[in-house]
């Protein structure tokens, strides 16, 4: 019993815990209305249901709070500007892909190219919001505001304020699925992202790097991290995977919807972080976290979806749904029923 | 968790030339940074404005520069002389095909070879920089204020300025949500609701062609972003016309907000959730995109020859595409010509007649078996 007892605090002791907790919360309340959420099938050879859409739906902004995470544990600041990041990143690649037209059926140029343009769209404007946050020292969110309203400019001026299509089977295969592989492509695209950065922060020093400039950039400078270049590399990393995101995106709807891609996004990315138990003050950090608090984000606007609820009413649901999971997470929280756990125990003794 | 104040804490040690050089550096970076955001800002505005209207702009710096001339040229033409009129217009912004025809229509028509002179603005989707820009067509003190809203709401206290300056204002496209109607002349747009009543005729006739008129049939509905005119329209049209079919159900109804992922993301949830879906309605071609994608994924056909029939609206070009390869059934027009129709009510006005309140532009209804011969036909 005792030994019972020592294995659930255990359990309810680690960091992974409550997020992962709401996380099949969210899930399981599907079981009152939509029995069948957990069913899978497959259908043209590729796995079919609500649970493989939450997965796959999921991978854009599973990429993107990847990213936010590092910038947040790196700079205590998040970069709002990732949404319009993607827009940016499809726009390129789609133009490239065009050749400048507004819709091909054939690639105007090899597709490789587009990818890396649109990745190097990314980096370039990860380092801008890298710079003006490492560098200038300018405030995270007031950086990134910059490009939040400029990028889509750019993406317009890109797309000539166009929708670009691209009606190849191939530029399809990114955001859908490769012939012969039952998962969604995206869904991959995800855990290689988040596999590369989890190894690249274990097996080098570079996450604790991020932790120590994140709970104090001064001492760690006088230890000799160089700390602009840490905040630095991290917003680069932001640019990156909202790039990758982007390319994702673009390539679900064939096309560069300047306007749309990745619109409202930033804001997800930011709640995934706080969802994942991460503080967005900076320093420790948890990227798996971050990764449950996406699919978290997801499985609330699926099973939203499953119930039927009206859209009128889903942004109330949904706000409704995170400020729960939110208060669970808070120290403040634990803090309160810590004292009235001791409370009756004290009163307990007392009679 | 400690944490430095660095600035406060250097500061205290340091002498004044240095206090003062970082006070300089300070400076500079925030100007460096202002230039920054309005170099930024601008050359959006400024470069679309230009790609988009090279003739515009001119004329706008014409303007702006000349502009006790043009009061005088204003006079000279209210005295009866044949001078141009000029127009300010304030777009949403570029943001699909329908927009850029809507543009087109608009420059097109107020020619100077009309007699008019266009001064185009894009908002890039802002209200603020609608705003801003009726205000500007106020100081230039312009003949008559076209514009294509944003947003339905916030519009009292500009539109009362131009009233005050005595100049006439057209809506066109979105209707605007104001407390007083005589804020503004005329509303030029689409009748949405006609469209829904459109497409459950179309839906009507096509059930009988197709010998199901008395079967069951299920709908979904995949709405526009809650709250748009468009939406508001097209599902109380199709809501109200439903009323007469007993056999048909709506199964449900689900925001896609007018988007080809999201249109997509609903589309998928309805596929799981009902086995029987034989018609769905996609408030703009850009869902109905997503939804045939959706359809397809599940391993299901949609089309004239398909089990899912897809009604959609708009009937931009990339939807005679799709008709053409056979996934959409029909797409219910919502035509952006509307310039031929705001030139008509400002010829009215400069006669001195009155004008419609409200003057809806005319639609059609494109099944797909006339697609192939429309498309050449198509301006947008």
């Amino acid at each position: 019993m005792n030994k019972c007892m020592a294995f659930v605090k255990k359990l309810t002791g680690t960091r992974l815990f409550l997020p992962i907790f709401c996380l099949f919360l969210v899930l399981l309340s599907n079981l009152i209305k939509t029995p069948g959420f957990f069913e899978v099938s497959l259908k043209n050879g590729v796995l079919y249901g609500y649970i493989i859409d939450v997965i796959n739906r999921a991978s854009d902004l599973v990429i993107l709070a990847v990213g936010m995470t590092l910038v947040v544990a790196a700079s205590g600041g998040t970069d709002i500007s990732v949404g319009a990041v993607m827009s940016v990143a499809g726009a390129v690649c789609c133009f490239i892909l065009s050749g400048g037209q507004q819709t091909v059926n054939e690639f105007q140029n090899p597709y490789l190219l587009g990818v890396m343009a649109a990745i190097i769209a990314g980096i370039l404007c990860g380092s801008f919001n890298g710079f003006l946050v490492a560098k200038m020292k300018i405030q995270p969110m007031v950086a990134t505001l910059i490009l939040f309203t400029a990028g889509r400019g750019i993406a317009q001026l890109i797309t000539k304020g166009q929708i670009t299509y691209i009606r190849v089977e191939s530029y399809k295969k990114l955001g859908s699925s490769i012939p012969g592989i039952p998962i969604p492509t995206p869904v991959f695209v995800a855990l290689i992202v988040v596999l590369l950065t989890y190894v690249l922060l274990k097996k080098t020093t570079l996450g604790v790097y991020i932790q120590t400039v994140g709970i104090n950039s001064k001492a760690s400078r006088l230890m000799g991290i160089n700390s602009t270049m840490i905040i630095f590399l991290s917003y680069v990393f932001c640019g990156l995977c909202a790039g990758i995101s982007g390319l994702v995106a673009s390539s679900r709807i064939y096309s560069a919807d300047a306007n749309n891609i990745g619109l409202n996004l930033e804001l997800d990315a930011i709640l995934a972080v706080a969802l994942g138990g991460n503080s967005l003050g900076g320093g420790k950090f948890s990227l798996l976290g971050s990764v449950i608090g996406a699919y978290t984000i997801q499985a609330l606007s699926t099973t939203l979806y499953a119930m039927g609820v009206s859209p009128d009413q889903i942004p109330v649901y949904k706000a409704a749904v995170v400020v729960i999971i939110v208060a669970l997470q808070s120290t403040e929280l634990k803090r309160m029923v810590k004292r009235l756990q001791t409370e009756r125990v004290a009163g307990k003794k007392v009679a | 968790m400690i944490r430095i104040d660095t600035n406060g804490s250097e500061n205290d040690s340091l002498n004044g030339g240095k206090v003062m050089k970082k006070r300089f550096l300070s400076v500079l970076t925030v100007a460096v940074m202002a230039a920054a955001t309005i170099l930024t800002g601008c050359s959006g505005t400024q470069t679309a404005a230009t790609t988009a209207a090279p003739a515009a702009t001119e004329s706008k710096s014409d303007a702006a520069t000349t502009e006790a001339a043009k009061a005088e040229s204003k006079t000279e033409a209210k005295a009866g002389d044949k001078k141009e009129i000029v127009v300010g217009f304030s777009q949403v912004g570029a943001e699909s095909d329908w927009r850029t025809a809507n543009t087109e229509s608009m420059k097109s028509t107020f020619t100077e070879k009309n007699g008019y002179k266009l001064i185009f603005d894009d908002a890039q989707q802002k209200q603020e920089n609608q705003l801003k820009a009726v205000r500007n067509f106020i100081q230039q003190d312009v003949d008559y204020i076209v514009i294509a809203p944003v947003t339905e709401t916030g519009w009292d206290t500009v539109l009362q300025e131009a009233k005050d300056a005595g100049i006439p204002v057209i809506i066109v496209d979105r209707m605007i949500n104001v407390s007083d109607d005589s804020l503004y002349t005329a509303w030029v747009g689409s009748n949405f609701l006609q469209e829904g009543y459109d497409a459950v005729g179309w839906l009507d006739e096509y059930l009988k062609k197709t010998d199901r008129a008395d079967k069951d049939i299920n709908i979904v509905t995949i709405q526009g972003t809650i709250g748009s005119s468009a939406q508001i329209g097209r599902t109380n049209g199709v809501e109200e016309k439903m009323k007469d079919h007993a056999k048909w159900k709506m199964l449900e109804r689900q925001t896609g907000e007018f988007t080809q992922a999201k249109g997509q993301e609903v589309m998928e949830s309805f596929l799981k959730t009902y086995n029987n879906i034989d018609v769905v309605i996609a408030e703009n071609d850009n869902m109905a995109f997503g939804a045939i994608d959706a359809i397809k994924a599940a391993g299901k056909t949609c089309g004239p020859k398909g089990d899912i029939t897809v009604i959609s609206f708009d009937a931009v070009a990339a939807a005679f595409d799709s008709m053409i390869a056979g996934d959409m059934n029909v797409s219910v027009e919502c035509n952006p010509l509307h310039g031929p129709r705001v030139s008509e009510i400002i010829g009215k006005l400069e006669k001195g007649e009155t004008v419609e309140k409200i003057a809806y532009v005319k639609e059609g209804v494109y099944p797909a078996d006339t697609a192939a011969a429309e498309k050449p036909k198509r301006q947008y």
